[in-house]
């Protein structure tokens, strides 16, 4: 659920990271930690368990720039993807305004791929959100692993509906901006066309 | 599914300011901060300079949601407030009309008994503010703040 505060001009959003155990979640939030200014962003939380998995969510306040001098300000959450943490993963997705899908991109990671994207549709279906009316894109990552299924594969099925859709190597940041950018573009729209 | 936004505008946030800033001053509180539950900051007075509000008010949404999971297990209602004893810091949270929670840190220079009673005062308030406050967003001949943007513009935003 998008903020807008109009008299300090100020709209914040909420955006999600889902996706399978591993598959690199927190590794974008990471990276784009580590790549903005220090005026843009706040500090970056994760709480993780002692291994570095992580065990509720990792949150990370970013500020995108002003549209007529509205600041954008993007929250940013991942889920732990492990299965059985889904109780936390309902939580994460309460008032969100926009998804990324991270799907791990090895071919070894099929299963969990789908499960985590059926996952998603059930747990957005218990709040009465449904992601074919959420701003929401899809991330291939780990494009660099040895045995990657083709991107064709993946987008046969993860993206029947062919949401906007980015490969990525998020340990070298590759993917990560084009992303986030996308998704933000497309929270940013919705906000306006809710407005208009 | 439409994912109703919550507009914040002057009137409301300058009654809500003044009720933060009053129970800072009654309860003898260090900080006082309203969030959404989705850990969006609201308002806030007090000694926040050295304080990262932005991280808590995150964290604190978290706690409520996660909290308030656990009442859904054992089949209660929300746990409404939560009390979290420090050596030298303590926090008093509240949930206010289901939608915004209170947060009040304070040391021993005051009482809990105090923060209670003056957070019961505050919070009848502030639940009032917020459903005027839901009602004018409601409405559909409201103000619409972010109506005038277009998609160029949110293009260029992403452009560099
Ligand atoms: N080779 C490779 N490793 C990655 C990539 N993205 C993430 N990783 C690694 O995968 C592991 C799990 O990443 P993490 O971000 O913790 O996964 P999460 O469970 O989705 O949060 C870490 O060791 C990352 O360094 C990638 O694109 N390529
Ligand atoms: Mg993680």
């Amino acid at each position: 659920m998008s903020f807008i505060n109009v008299l300090s001009r100020e709209i914040n959003c909420k955006i999600v990271y889902y996706g399978p155990g591993l598959c690199g979640k927190t590794t974008n939030l990471q990276y784009i930690y580590n790549k903005t200014n220090p005026d843009a962003k706040g500090k970056m939380i994760s709480l993780a368990t002692e291994t570095e998995r992580t065990l509720f969510f990792d949150f990370l306040p970013l500020a995108l720039g002003e549209i007529r001098g509205f600041k954008t300000r993007f929250h940013l959450y991942t889920v732990p993807g492990q299965v059985f943490y889904d109780a936390s993963r309902k939580l994460i997705l309460k008032g969100v305004d926009g998804v990324v899908f991270v799907a791990d991109s090895q071919i070894a990671r099929t299963e969990a791929n789908l499960e985590s994207l059926e996952n998603l549709r059930t747990n957005l279906a218990e709040q009465s959100y449904s992601l074919d009316k959420l701003p929401y894109v899809i991330q291939y990552n780990k494009r660099d692993m040895p045995s990657v299924a083709p991107v064709e594969e993946l987008r046969e099925l993860l993206n029947p509906n062919r949401v906007p859709e980015f490969e990525a190597i998020a340990s070298t940041g590759v993917g990560v901006f084009e992303t986030l950018k996308a998704v933000a573009k497309l929270v940013l729209t919705e906000v306006k066309r809710q407005a208009g | 599914m439409t994912n109703p936004q919550m507009v914040m505008y002057e009137e409301e946030f300058n009654q809500i300011q003044a009720i933060v800033v009053r129970l800072v001053k009654e309860a003898n509180a260090r900080v006082v901060f309203v969030i959404d539950k989705n850990g969006q900051e609201i308002a806030k007075a007090g000694e926040t300079d050295q304080l990262d509000t932005t991280s808590l008010a995150s964290l604190t949404a978290g706690n409520i949601a996660a909290t308030g999971g656990m009442a859904k297990l054992l089949r209660e209602n929300e746990f409404t407030t939560q009390f979290h004893e420090g050596e030298r810091a303590n926090i008093h949270i509240q949930i206010v009309g289901n939608r915004v929670i209170l947060v009040v840190i304070f040391d021993s220079k005051t009482s809990l008994g105090l923060v209670r009673l003056r957070v019961k005062k505050a919070s009848e308030e502030l639940n009032q503010i917020f459903e005027a406050l839901l009602r004018k967003v409601q409405d559909p001949n409201r103000e619409t703040p972010f109506a005038e943007i277009t998609d160029d513009d949110i293009d260029n935003l992403f452009n560099d």
